[in-house]
């Protein structure tokens, strides 16, 4: 059975449909990269499969392990080992990191009947993969991305991706506001985050985080559909011959 | 028309309910005469209404209706309800002083073994038998607030407390108003502080009611008198049962180089007014008044706080958060006074409303009384819902929409409760948060 199934999937926001029948399939171990145009529709999907309100789907279906995901609320999804990193990750002041990480941990633990990890486990494990990403100690005392570079908050959702152990990983711009540096560190914590049990959709613009995150299938988007897939040959065909025979496709 | 009658029949009932009591309240002479001055102050205004300005946002003609009769002295049985009533609000390593339906109740409360230079006595003593002097401070309210007025008239019990110069307490002090729930009744309580000369105390007061308390009425006032040098830190508990009424006063004066750290929680009552005039009567004094209203069902809840800066130099601030649920309504009026002749004050005033219904109302109303020249005066008010764009977050990574709102709300809150500066009464103003995110599910 695949990780993640969409099928023929139409979404509308405010009347206006952006996913025009999208049809995608992820199964464990595998790295996905979804390319496109601005407008393509590449937020929306990971918007839709995290379960944020606001969007209408008005056709087809996502089955995740074979299970229907839009009947989901966001806190199954996540629970159940779907995690979205956001391409703008907000900032929650007076909760701390720490705090909030815990809380998230064992609401997770709790909904899929785990016992909750305790104060000395948990420290011990966010400090190793906090050191593993570069992020000091004191951003965790801080609240939740608050005065946190474009780098340390990307940082921050890796931290968790590694921390919460989902099976399905989707990485919605994990490159914008990235310099190269950052962009590198990112990188290699996504990098050390491939397992065979574990599936990744990586959601970008540009083709160049592919050289840092090599992906298994490359799908092209635009105006709503999966326009071709194909190798990571096919991310560099379009490095060169850019986005527009696929607008004309469409 | 209507109104004119409300009043009358108000006025009617509430007169027969003075005289019926009459008798029973503590003190004769100049005290009698006192009350008897306070109640026509009272009986003159009658019930505030929306009319004036004050309590435009909580009429008690419609709120309350009426003042009920004065509470019966608690029986044994109400003393064993308020005792398993106690238990459950205990806190621990404190001096407790417990008043029962508004009576002051001695087995539930520890007088002995007092530190050296704190004096505890009963109200009911003092207007007794006290010195003339001290009964003179009890009645130096301002009967122009017809709610005090009334106090004045009516006040059965309380706690007279007196911390000598220099003293410094290190327990603090606990006073617990209990209405033990059998009867529909009010109580009338006033408590006085007067902290000495470079004394320090700290002061924990709660409202609580037994379980299975009819509607009751608590009307209380406090009247502090914070010396030169002396430094006190109160937090104020308003947990009562969720029909009753609660309408409590506190008259403060702090002298020279003096602190005051205070901070109210309302998360109990139906109905609540909570009434505080602060007066700088010395230079290079602070007051830091914060507070956080926890509402829901249709509870009303009214914070009115008057700064008054009659001195140079002094500092002021204020910090308030209403957390507003279902058809819940909080008010906060907060007026901060800056005589001609108080160069140098330094006020400010910050009040942020969370609604998390469409019917839920928050008031706010800062208003600037600004006579001096050379000030820093500065207020703001914010209301708005809990920000979806991190509910998602939240609820992405695992939260429940429960949860997920509960830790947005302690981090609202937070900002207001970090004021506290006392370690110990900042954690009793967390768990009181923590219960009522809890009782909500």
């Amino acid at each position: 059975m695949a990780l993640l199934e969409v099928k023929d999937l139409q979404v509308r926001v405010d009347d206006r449909e952006i996913l025009h029948g999208l049809s995608l399939t992820v199964n464990k171990g595998e790295v996905h990269a979804i390319m496109g145009p601005n407008g393509s529709g590449k937020s929306t999907l990971s918007h839709v499969i995290a379960g944020k309100p606001g969007y209408e789907v008005t056709g087809g279906e996502i089955l995740f392990n074979g299970e229907d995901l839009l009947e989901m609320s966001p806190d199954e999804r996540s629970a159940k080992g779907v995690f979205l990193a956001f391409q703008y990750p907000v900032e929650i002041p007076g909760v701390a990191t720490m705090t909030f990480l815990r809380t998230a941990l064992n609401a997770q633990r709790k909904a899929r009947g785990e016992s909750e990890f305790s104060t000395p486990d948990f420290l011990k494990k966010v400090r190793a993969v906090a050191a593993s990403l570069n992020i000091p100690q004191d951003m965790l005392r801080r609240g939740v991305n608050v005065g946190f570079s474009g780098g340390e908050k990307k940082r921050n959702e890796i931290l968790q991706m590694a921390l919460f152990e989902p099976s399905l990983c989707i990485l919605d711009e994990m490159d914008s506001g990235l310099d190269i540096d950052a962009l590198r560190i990112a990188a290699d914590g996504v990098n050390a985050l491939r397992s065979p049990d574990r599936a990744m959709v990586v959601i970008t613009h540009y083709q160049r985080l592919l050289n840092y995150i090599v992906p298994d299938f490359v799908h092209v988007m635009s105006r709503g559909r999966v326009v071709k897939s194909g190798d990571k040959e096919l991310a560099l065909e379009l490095e060169a011959s850019g986005y527009t025979q696929f607008e004309d496709a469409a | 028309m209507n109104l004119a009658l409300a009043k009358t029949e108000t006025g009617r009932a509430l007169s027969d309910a003075f005289a019926l009591a009459r008798d029973r309240l503590p003190g004769a002479g100049s005290v009698a005469d006192a009350r008897q001055q306070a109640f026509e102050a009272y009986e003159g205004a009658g019930l505030p209404h929306r009319r004036i300005e004050d309590w435009k946002y909580t009429d008690l003609r419609v709120l309350m209706r009426e003042v009920l009769p004065l509470a019966a002295a608690p029986d044994a049985a109400a003393l064993t309800r308020a005792g398993a009533a106690l238990k459950l609000h205990a806190i621990e390593g404190v001096r407790r002083l417990v008043l029962v339906d508004g009576v002051f109740a001695p087995k539930l409360s520890e007088t002995a073994n007092l530190e050296k230079g704190l004096g505890i006595r009963t109200l009911r003593e003092v207007l007794q038998a006290g010195d003339a002097a001290l009964q003179a401070q009890l009645f130096a309210p301002d009967s122009s607030n017809p709610l005090v007025a009334l106090n004045s008239a009516m006040m059965t019990d309380g706690i007279v407390i007196d911390v000598a110069d220099g003293a410094v307490l290190t327990q603090p002090l606990h006073i617990v108003h209990i209405a033990s729930g059998a009867q529909s009744a009010a109580m009338f309580t006033r408590s006085l502080l007067n902290l000495g000369r470079a004394a320090s105390a700290t002061l924990v007061e709660s409202y609580i009611a037994a379980d299975g308390a009819k509607a009751y009425q608590a009307h209380d006032s406090l009247i502090l008198s914070i010396g030169d040098n002396a430094r006190l830190d109160q937090v104020r508990l308003i947990e009562d049962g969720r029909e009753a009424f609660n309408i409590s006063s506190s008259v403060v004066t702090l002298g020279a180089a003096a602190y005051l750290n205070t901070f109210a929680i309302t998360s109990g009552s139906y109905v609540s007014r909570y009434q505080a005039v602060i007066a700088f009567a010395g230079e290079g004094s602070r007051v830091e008044t914060n507070g956080v209203n926890l509402l829901n069902g249709r509870q009303h809840a009214d914070s009115t706080l008057v700064l008054d800066h009659a001195v140079p130099n002094c500092t002021s601030r204020e910090i308030f958060r209403s957390v507003v649920d279902d058809r819940g309504h909080s008010v906060f009026q907060g007026r901060i006074i800056v005589r001609p002749d108080a160069q140098k004050t330094d006020a400010k005033m910050m009040t942020r409303a969370l609604l998390l219904s469409d019917e839920a109302e928050a008031d706010n109303k800062p208003e600037l009384e600004i006579f001096a020249d050379d000030v820093t005066c500065g207020h703001g008010a914010t209301t708005g819902a809990l920000d979806e764009s991190l509910l998602f977050y939240l609820r992405a990574r695992g939260l429940s929409e429960k949860e997920a709102q509960a830790l947005l709300i302690q981090a609202f809150v937070g900002e207001a409760i970090e004021s506290i500066a006392n370690d110990a009464l900042r954690e009793i103003v967390i768990s009181a948060a923590e219960r009522w995110l809890e009782a909500r599910g």
